[in-house]
């Protein structure tokens, strides 16, 4: 470990003084520039990169964004960024498009950019990361209703409007892993279109529908606020769990009533993180950002690199009573 | 003309029977006491909504900003009782009906002392108190487990075998049946929307009235505002979006014309019910959700579709039968 260490500590050194020769510095600094400062989910983020930065030993971490979120706000941050002669760029972009010309000014200074959470295009930028993937979560929304069903049962979809993209998506991969979940049987499909009354009405409707209901999925923040109270109001805890993607803040009332064991959603800590380590990676250890590339980072594994340059950091992380309280506040 | 309201009732009060036998025949359970009355609860701020925008379109108006108002007032509400959750919950009744009132008051102002259109005035009131709501919010949630028990309990709350949410809207009803019926106010409203001339002439202020139906439609959605938001137990910028539609569909259902002076308390609830029980009867009937929303578009064209011919044979049947012997 401490061999590997001094090899990584001396690569950056190298790696450093070719970036930046006139102003070598000790520490590796890594830019994390947020949408806007003052976001819970953000700061999360920073906490993660800071954590990575502690194992990493000599970077220096800059949190920064600016006031509110617009693209120009970023553009005068990613400005002064490279003013500073910053070794690294991470980026929740804004804007896809206009921060383009600023980042490929960055690049041509030398300075390793990298987007996370929300991208930057692919010229703006040498790769991205995605918090997950579709597959992945269409794989987790289902898990986190069966780990609760041994016995296997009926579960219900509540998602949010007949043409929303995204919870399509993970709808359809959610029924190509069905396979892999014998006994576990979906008897319907709801639309609540993330008004939290109809996504009540919708449930509602479920728990009459089919009593022997055993769990409700939604992957849409709305609706599985709405379904936790629905099922509380219908006297259901304990025999319908609500489960599916939600956020820690909006959930912990549903989690502390019992109406949901457990549900899914990215961990900015882990995101601040992997984001930190990945550019580190391009930064000082000459790591080439190409289709089918895996870039290490850290505790999270490897990033795999698609066409896009772009890879999914990991399977959805799943929030129940153990950590929530840790996280309601966060985001 | 009194003879004639009380038929448009009954007829609507049929349909909804006919419509609860299709759906027993389909769903068994759905006309179970019970859940009738989970029904009626459902639709218990529908009810309340429709009363107020019914004062409103009698007096030849329209209040589009009803949904904002209530989204506003349930976020202010959430955001006391996050910020005082001592607060008895009284108190957060009251300031909720006083801030929709409020809110009323600047669309009757504008309605009556600027003459602007009211369907102009409250379109440009709905967005501004939904852009107010962002401003005050911030964009955030404001979520179950920070508002206190008191909160979300007392709609849910229940006496004499139904929750106050059912409660809320029936003291609603009788209220409004003794003010259209036997006050001067609600007589009043009557006059101006039927005949806004001859009402200047027996000295109502057809403006004055105007505002007046503002505030009460304004106080109403105020008070549906708390109700809503401690039963949902959620506040966000989009709650009840879209939502004041369903209201002016339930005064147009219930026979409320929009040409003012015409419609009753009966109408306006019995409206507001046959929505209700479209909307909690559509998940129940396994029809797909692709139709959903044709049908309850459909429902409430027949409907009108009915009522307009209605109005129509009792004014202008010399001239029918004129045509026809042509």
């Amino acid at each position: 470990m401490s061999v590997l260490k001094k090899l990584a500590a001396s690569a950056a050194m190298a790696a450093a003084m070719i970036a930046t020769p006139a102003f070598a510095q000790d520490d590796v600094r890594i830019a994390l520039v947020v949408k806007a400062l003052g976001i819970g989910f953000f700061e999360a983020a920073a906490e993660g990169a800071k954590e990575a930065a502690a194992e990493l030993g000599n970077v220096e971490i800059i949190y920064t964004g600016p006031t509110d979120t617009t693209a120009e706000g970023q553009i005068e941050v990613i400005n002064a960024l490279i003013a500073q002669q910053v070794d690294a760029i991470a980026i929740s972009a804004n804007d896809t498009d206009a921060l383009v010309p600023a980042l490929q000014r960055a690049m041509q200074r030398g300075i390793t950019v990298i987007s996370w959470d929300s991208g930057v295009a692919p010229e703006g930028r040498q790769l991205h990361l995605n918090p997950s993937s579709n597959p992945l979560i269409g794989n987790m929304i289902i898990k986190l209703a069966a780990d609760h069903l041994p016995d296997g049962g009926e579960v219900a979809l509540l998602s949010a409007t007949t043409t929303s993209t995204n919870q399509n998506i993970w709808i359809d991969e959610m029924m190509a892993v069905m396979g892999d979940y014998p006994g576990i049987d979906v008897v319907a499909t709801v639309y609540g279109d993330d008004l939290a009354d109809k996504s009540y009405r919708e449930a509602t409707g479920l728990m009459q529908s089919y009593p022997d209901l055993d769990a409700i999925i939604a992957p849409t923040s709305v609706g599985i606020v709405a379904a936790a109270q629905a099922v509380v109001d219908a006297g259901k805890v304990g025999e319908v769990n609500v489960t599916g993607l939600g956020l820690p803040s909006e959930m912990a009332g549903a989690i502390e009533s019992g109406a949901s064991q457990s549900f899914a959603i990215w961990n900015p800590i882990d995101l601040g993180y992997s984001a930190t380590m990945l550019a580190y990676e391009l930064s000082q250890n000459g790591v080439e950002a190409t289709a089918g590339a895996e870039v290490p980072m850290g505790r999270m594994g490897s990033l795999t690199l698609d066409e896009n340059s772009e890879g999914a950091m990991a399977d959805p992380f799943v929030y129940d009573a153990s950590n929530i309280d840790q996280f309601k506040s966060i985001f | 003309m009194t003879r004639l309201i009380p038929v448009r009732e009954t007829i609507l009060g049929a349909a909804i029977l006919v419509l609860l036998l299709l759906v027993s025949s389909r769903f068994a359970g759905f006309v179970a006491p019970s859940n009738l009355a989970n029904v009626f609860n459902d639709t218990a701020p529908l009810i309340i909504l429709a009363l107020g925008q019914m004062v409103v379109i009698l007096t030849r108006c329209i209040d589009l900003s009803v949904a904002a108002n209530l989204a506003l007032t349930g976020m202010a509400v959430a955001m006391i009782n996050v910020a005082m959750p001592g607060l008895p919950i009284p108190v957060i009744i009251a300031i909720a009906v006083l801030l929709g009132a409020i809110m009323g008051a600047i669309n009757g102002v504008l309605v009556w002392k600027l003459a602007i259109p009211p369907i102009v005035v409250t379109l440009g009131t709905m967005t501004i108190f939904r852009g107010i709501i962002f401003l005050i919010s911030d964009g955030k949630w404001v979520n179950s487990h920070e508002m206190s028990p008191a909160f979300t309990d007392f709609p849910r709350m229940v006496l004499l075998g139904l929750p106050v949410l059912s409660w809320a809207a029936i003291i609603t009803i009788i209220l409004f049946g003794i003010m259209m019926a036997r006050t001067q106010f609600g007589r009043s409203i009557f006059a101006v929307g039927g005949n806004p001339h001859a009402a200047v002439y027996t000295g109502i202020d057809v403006g004055k009235t105007q505002f007046w139906a503002f505030v009460v439609s304004g106080a109403l959605a105020g008070l549906t505002g708390y109700l809503w938001v401690s039963r949902f137990a959620v506040a966000y910028v989009d709650i009840a979006g879209g939502f004041e539609l369903e209201v002016v569909a339930a005064c147009v259902i219930g026979g409320i014309s929009i040409a003012g002076g015409v419609g009753s308390v009966g109408g306006a609830v019995l409206g507001a019910i046959f929505l209700g029980v479209v909307k909690n009867a559509l998940p129940v009937v396994n029809i797909s959700p692709f139709w959903q929303l044709a049908i309850s578009g459909s429902a409430i064209l027949i409907a009108v579709a009915f009522n307009a011919r209605a109005g129509r044979t009792k004014g202008r049947i010399i001239l029918k039968t004129a045509e026809a012997t042509q």
